[in-house]
């Protein structure tokens, strides 16, 4: 012991005390929890698609009375979308607008009369900042990660703060029960109960099982989607080359359901 | 004791009412709710998968918090496929994968949750699967 000064006895005990505390709370952080953790309990599904930011773009030339018809009714059909016919009460997610009405401030008296009486398809336009998103008081509606603006039905009580929010009247709720508005049911997909709000969720179900959105699918190459933050997809090579324009993007919600002209 | 005979009154309606639960179901038969799993669908499947996603105990007494999450992993993060303690997976849905097996929903879902005077409100929206009614099934 003779070697051992003072000075580096302290320091080897000093040393040799901060791994032992070190690994001690080493041996406290890693409990049964993390493990368990470890192995993934919830998995995405091997053929979803992913995006970093999802994105429709609706060609209105090539949208025409039979393809729009198609659209909606198999959105309808997928989606247990009940069929009200008192305008108080239905319930849309994706339907039918003139163009004036779709796109206010933009159309003017003298513009073709082509583009002034086109028929133009509406959805629930994904915000990047979505007003329904900020008011909703139970998150029952929220922002996915990859932007798809979605609702938690299990959460919605109802309030309707969101539908008063949205200024592209994208949300319909449920006065009644709506079963029995519902011609042949998708037993596949849940249906909504009396006192939620609705509307498209952009088919995020079908993209997790790497299937495209309905209206997308029926629409004979009229409606796109793809991912907006990819700069080599499909759907930003086309906005690149043609006109496009979005509904009331003067708001700053930030829509990502683009228009071409 | 000021009062005495109406404060023992008093106790003793008290301790009828709190024990009325009691007392009405003296001589009342405990049927024990018996949930049956002997569906088509189950009966079809070999021996040996005839498991649900977890032990039969764990489902007992935990189906609701599983559910409850398989819920919020599925809508919320879009996770929608189930990795078992067994290692098994199975898709995240309650119509399309609890009720193919259980395709009994009164004869299984409602046997106990009537017992328990439960009404869980997922049959609100979650279709249930057609049921033959009792009258068909003895045509």
């Amino acid at each position: 012991m003779s070697d051992m000064d003072r000075r580096k006895f302290l320091k080897i005990a000093g040393i040799s005390a901060l791994l032992g505390m070190g690994s001690w709370s080493l041996f406290e952080v890693v409990t049964k929890e993390h493990l368990e953790a470890f192995v993934e309990k919830y998995k995405t599904p091997p053929e979803a698609m992913h995006a970093k930011r999802w994105a429709i773009v609706i060609d209105l030339k090539k949208l025409d009375e039979k393809i729009m018809h198609d659209c909606i009714e198999a959105c309808n059909r997928i989606h247990n979308v009940p069929q009200i016919s008192n305008p108080k009460e239905e319930i849309k997610w994706i339907w039918k607008e003139t163009f004036e009405h779709a796109f206010p401030g933009m159309e003017h008296q003298y513009m073709p009369e082509e583009i002034k009486e086109m028929p133009v398809l509406v959805l629930c336009n994904h915000c990047d900042s979505p007003p329904c998103v900020r008011v909703c008081p139970t998150k029952a509606t929220f922002k996915r990660k990859d932007g798809i603006v979605m609702m938690d039905m299990h959460r919605c009580i109802g309030c309707r703060f969101c539908m008063a929010a949205c200024p592209f009247g994208a949300r319909s709720f449920n006065w009644r029960d709506p079963r029995p508005f519902i011609k042949e049911e998708n037993k596949e997909y849940p249906t909504r109960m009396r006192g939620v709000v609705e509307k498209c969720t952009l088919c995020c179900e079908r993209l997790e099982v790497g299937l495209p959105p309905a209206c997308v699918e029926v629409s004979n190459g009229a409606i796109m989607y793809g991912d907006l933050a990819d700069p080599n997809s499909e759907i930003r090579k086309l906005l690149a080359t043609r006109y496009s324009i979005r509904r009331k993007a003067e708001l700053g919600t930030n829509p990502c359901v683009y228009y071409l002209l | 004791m000021y009062d005495g005979g109406k404060i023992v009154f008093g106790l003793i309606i008290f301790v009828l009412i709190v024990t009325l639960p009691f007392t009405l179901s003296i001589g009342k038969d405990y049927v024990k709710p018996e949930p049956k799993i002997d569906t088509p669908e189950i009966q079809k499947l070999p021996e040996a998968e005839r498991k649900c996603v977890e032990s039969k105990e764990f489902m007992r007494t935990e189906h609701m918090q599983l559910l409850n999450e398989w819920r919020d992993e599925a809508v919320r993060l879009g996770k929608r496929i189930y990795v078992s303690s067994s290692g098994k997976t199975y898709t995240i849905s309650l119509q399309n994968t609890c009720m193919k097996c259980h395709s009994n929903k009164s004869e299984f879902c409602d046997k106990c949750h009537t017992f328990a005077e439960e009404s869980p409100y997922c049959w609100d929206c979650h279709i249930a699967p057609k049921e033959n009614t009792q009258k068909e099934a003895k045509l």
